[in-house]
């Protein structure tokens, strides 16, 4: 069994291989400034590299205007305490933190939190339950995805999560997701582009401790 | 697509996507870049086990899939999917478009799946007066050009930037510019838009888990996750092939399958769900859930002797990847809906004779498909096995029963080799060559100058040139082969000189023929069957320790392809697995036998010296450092080129069947050649000698080209040159 150090260097290198962004955080305070900081230093809703202007069919223009003016925040399903820790953050950033509905919100949002279940080292591979759907539009449709991955929960190989993963699939209504950097294509040309349907980056924060 | 109704008409096709320039530079930079990708990915994995691993559990899924399905359904349904299974591709379209009419379903966005392009399903969908919206890039790409997919995993491969900008600039009614990060942005919020519309999703899978029901997506994009999540109605079709018993087997199949085919560790998603999720939109916040089946011919497949391995399949595309002719010609004409080895194959399972009997003919046999293959399918046998089928379904061209007829009788083939060698003198004007091509020749054959029969055949000369050892440390049969014997007896003859004095006794049995390579690749299995008894009898190889040939193609022939021609518990079966045994070929015998050393030549010569590794060597007998040893150890200045086991287009009788491929394909590895300022080019099969050689001295390139023998027997007797 590798160490705790030698699964995270490795998770860390191979996800940063495939374009995500990785930090560690010593606290859990710390990954929630980290994340209203990267809020509140975004531009907001940048469906396209040139920016919103550039000329669409009126449907999806129609979309895009859907979106909030203000920077939005997408946190479902967090435990209550930890909320409020997140919400009083981002009512000082000017940061419109929503927790449900994210439906209503296809036109953009920010930034998507949600925490890892487990970690693949090696593929840098997040696993997230994703039953609920908040959550799952959260890691969607997000224009930047940030996971909170516990340090602990890195396992080397998807084969040392073949049991609780086992349990997981046998569970009616479950949506168990691998997510491996953010979402890409290479469709033209061979030419990798990153940001495709899914978020436009991806950025997970190692949790210390 | 194939619509092409002969094969004149399919040739006409692939002479118009060789023109294209852009396909050509594209496939091109693809296949030079995709095996380097592919090996970061597979770093620090066992591949041969792992493939083995993939077709044991394939094999043993497949062998039961009756009773998967049955638990699959029964798991599935508790969780409230419906399970459908269609007997076929029509039935499969119905039922689906039965699922939107009955779920009140007008807008349908869909995700990736080949299993949907084999039954065509937009078009049956579109017809019952339903929208339907591809959403994975490249199939919104094809769907809006009204195309089918010219690769399994990157359908939009024959596009350019610009060609897809134009289609952009209509779809959104305005300019747009050929920058390709923004042509993906603008796929982005189109079709963002389309997911809000819609009522039901239509998604693939990769896996279907039969002890829980649950089923696996593997996607880049997001859209998959999107069609899944955010219409009400979500239906997953996928063939009965992709049931595995359990998530173990799944997570193994996972482990080679992104790596395969795009060279990635593992995909953006891996989608794990298990029945109707979560839905806001759906009736009580859930999903309605249908899983169908599509079975189109696979069960039936599954229980076939021969062909069952075909469903070990995983659709990673990767025997498209690393096939010579699919980088000429383009997955639009090296497939009909599938695409690549398996795609020629599964066309006549999926799609019928009709579209499949040009396409099966269009296999050089370089067994690169296979060496690459996620779960070791025998491809470049199973395509000439369905090109035979079909041969006997609807009966043998003259050409190749006449060929069958000759090669099956030894004395008449010699007999007719000897009276060409009459016929040509008019043409050859007393060179080596054939200087102008006799009328039986198209112009296109002109490609590369193309040998003379020779003046004396090996066989006559044997007499003479047979070897006395007295006592012998290694007893040797030679099996020629017919280039050699009749065409290349120089070659043969340097083959001796470079054993001499080493020990080895040489017999050459004159009953010996062609090794019937030829009529197996004409779709002639009853002629190779036949000429393979001959030869077997005829090297007696009980008295022999080895039977040695110069030839690679022959060699892998008697190798992997007499075993394969018997019926397994005959007596054919058992003589042709203990010849087989003996066959070696004459790099690895002179290497790994004999040990020849620098210590048996002469001084180093240094002359700067390249090779080429004969597919049937390199891959067939998985050779792949003998001759370069030999080469080093003959004192010549080795200097690799670049794809060294790439197919230099001979292919036997491909080469003069469809020879402006061939000719394509020798150009690009006469410039890989060129580009190491090699003098002397080495190769081990005459048949790559012959299509080098030709083709150097057609361009006016001063390169020697020479059979390893040759080079050996000069570097050992320096002072006779």
């Amino acid at each position: 069994m590798p160490s705790r150090e030698t699964l995270v260097t490795e998770f860390t290198a191979r996800a940063e291989e495939v374009s995500a962004v990785v930090s560690t955080v010593a606290s859990i305070d710390a990954a929630l400034d980290h994340v209203v900081d990267l809020c509140a230093g975004k531009e907001a809703c940048q469906w396209l590299l040139a920016g919103c202007e550039a000329p669409l069919s009126a449907p999806a223009e129609n979309l895009c205007a859907t979106a909030a003016a203000a920077k939005v925040l997408a946190a479902p399903g967090l435990a209550e305490d930890l909320r409020d820790r997140l919400a009083q953050r981002c009512r000082a950033n000017g940061i419109h933190l929503v927790e449900g509905s994210l439906r209503q919100r296809l036109g953009g949002i920010d930034i998507g939190l949600t925490f890892a279940d487990a970690g693949i080292a090696e593929t840098g591979t997040l696993v997230i339950d994703s039953s609920d759907e908040e959550t799952r539009l959260a890691t969607m449709i997000s224009e930047v995805h940030v996971a909170i991955l516990p340090a602990g929960k890195i396992v080397a190989t998807a084969d040392d999560l073949a049991v609780p993963l086992g349990q997981a699939l046998a569970r009616p209504g479950n949506f168990t997701a691998f997510i491996t950097g953010a979402s890409r294509t290479a469709d033209i040309e061979r030419v990798l582009a990153i940001g495709v349907h899914g978020p436009l980056a991806l950025h997970i924060l190692i949790l210390e401790d | 697509m194939q619509t092409a109704r002969d094969l004149k008409g399919y040739k006409k096709e692939i002479q118009g996507a060789l023109e294209n320039d852009f396909l050509r530079s594209a496939m091109d930079k693809f296949a030079v870049a995709y095996p380097a990708s592919r090996a970061r990915a597979f770093a620090g994995i066992d591949v041969p086990s792992l493939v083995a691993e993939i077709a044991a559990i394939k094999d043993a899924n497949l062998a039961r899939l009756d009773e998967l399905l049955a638990e699959f359904t029964r798991h599935a349904e508790a969780c409230g999917v419906k399970v459908h299974l269609a007997e076929d591709a029509e039935a499969a379209n119905r039922i689906i478009a039965e699922i939107a009419h009955a779920g009140g379903a007008h807008r349908i966005v869909k995700s990736k799946s080949m299993t949907a392009e084999e039954t065509l399903l937009n078009h049956h969908l579109e017809a019952e007066g339903l929208e339907v919206v591809e959403t994975d890039l490249g199939e919104w790409i094809i769907q809006l050009r009204h195309e089918g997919p010219s690769h399994m995993v990157m359908p939009a491969i024959h596009l350019s930037r610009h060609q897809v900008a134009d289609l952009f600039s209509e779809v959104t009614r305005t300019r747009q510019d050929a920058e390709i990060e923004r042509l993906v942005k603008v796929s982005r919020r189109e079709l963002r838009a389309r997911y809000v519309e819609a009522d039901m999703g239509i998604t693939g899978a990769n896996f279907a888990i039969a002890d829980t029901g649950a089923i696996g997506i593997t996607t880049n994009e997001g859209n998959a996750r999107l069609v899944a999540t955010l219409p009400r109605i979500h239906v997953a079709l996928m063939g009965i092939d992709k049931l595995v018993s359990t998530l173990t087997d799944a997570l193994r199949i996972n482990r080679a399958l992104p790596r395969n085919a795009t060279g990635q560790k593992i995909t953006s998603y891996v989608t794990w769900i298990t029945g109707p999720v979560a839905c806001a939109a759906g009736p009580e916040g859930r999903k309605e859930m249908h899983i169908v089946f599509l079975d189109n011919g696979r069960r039936a497949l599954a229980r076939d002797p021969i062909f069952a391995q075909v469903l070990r399949c995983v659709r990673c595309g990767a025997c498209a990847n690393v096939c010579p002719v699919y980088r000429m010609v383009g997955g639009h004409q090296y497939g009909h809906i599938y695409i690549g080895a398996i795609g020629l194959i599964l066309t006549y399972f999926f799609h019928g004779r009709d579209k499949a009997r040009n396409l099966v003919q269009n296999c050089i046999n370089c067994g690169a498909c296979k060496a690459v293959c996620a779960a070791g399918i025998d491809l470049p046998h199973l395509i000439k096995e369905i090109h035979t089928r079909i041969q006997d379904e609807t009966g043998h061209p003259l050409q190749s029963s006449m060929l069958a007829k000759v090669l099956a009788n030894r004395g008449l083939f010699h007999r007719l080799l000897r009276a060409a060698r009459v016929a040509q003198k008019p043409i050859t004007g007393g060179t080596p060559y054939l200087r102008h091509l006799p009328m039986i020749f198209s112009k296109e054959q002109n490609f590369r100058v193309l040998p003379a029969i020779a003046e004396v055949p090996f066989r006559d000369r044997w007499p003479v040139l047979r070897p006395r050892v007295e006592r012998p440390r290694w007893r040797v049969a030679l099996f020629s082969g017919c280039v050699q014997d009749f065409v290349h007896p120089e070659q043969l003859e340097a083959g001796l000189k470079s054993m001499e004095g080493l020990g080895v006794r040489v017999e050459f049995p004159m009953g010996q023929s062609c090794c019937g390579l030829p009529a197996q690749m004409m779709g002639e299995k009853e002629a190779a069957r036949r000429v393979a008894i001959q030869n077997m009898a005829a090297m007696a190889t009980e008295r022999c320790d080895y039977i040695v040939t110069l030839c690679a193609s022959c060699a892998s022939h008697l190798t992997h392809g007499y075993p394969k021609l018997f019926t397994e518990g005959t007596e054919e079966k058992r003589l042709a697995q203990a010849f087989s045994a003996k066959v070696i070929s004459f790099s690895r015998f002179l290497s790994e036998v004999v040990k020849i050393g620098p210590e048996h030549f002469g001084p180093a010569v240094g002359v700067k010296t390249t090779y080429h590794a004969p597919c049937h060597l390199c891959r067939g007998l998985e050779e792949h450092e003998a001759p370069k040893a030999l080469i080093k150890a003959a004192g010549m200045d080795f200097a690799p080129a670049a794809e060294e086991e790439t197919c230099c287009g001979f292919g036997g009788t491909y080469s003069s069947k469809f020879p402006t491929i061939s000719a394509q394909i020798l150009e690009l590895k006469l410039a890989d050649i060129e580009r190491t300022g090699a003098a002397v080019l080495v190769t081990e099969c005459p048949g790559c000698v012959m299509q080098l050689r030709g083709g150097a001295k057609r361009a006016g390139m001063p390169l020697k080209v020479l059979h390893l023998a040759e080079a050996l027997a000069e570097a050992r007797a320096p002072a006779d040159k």
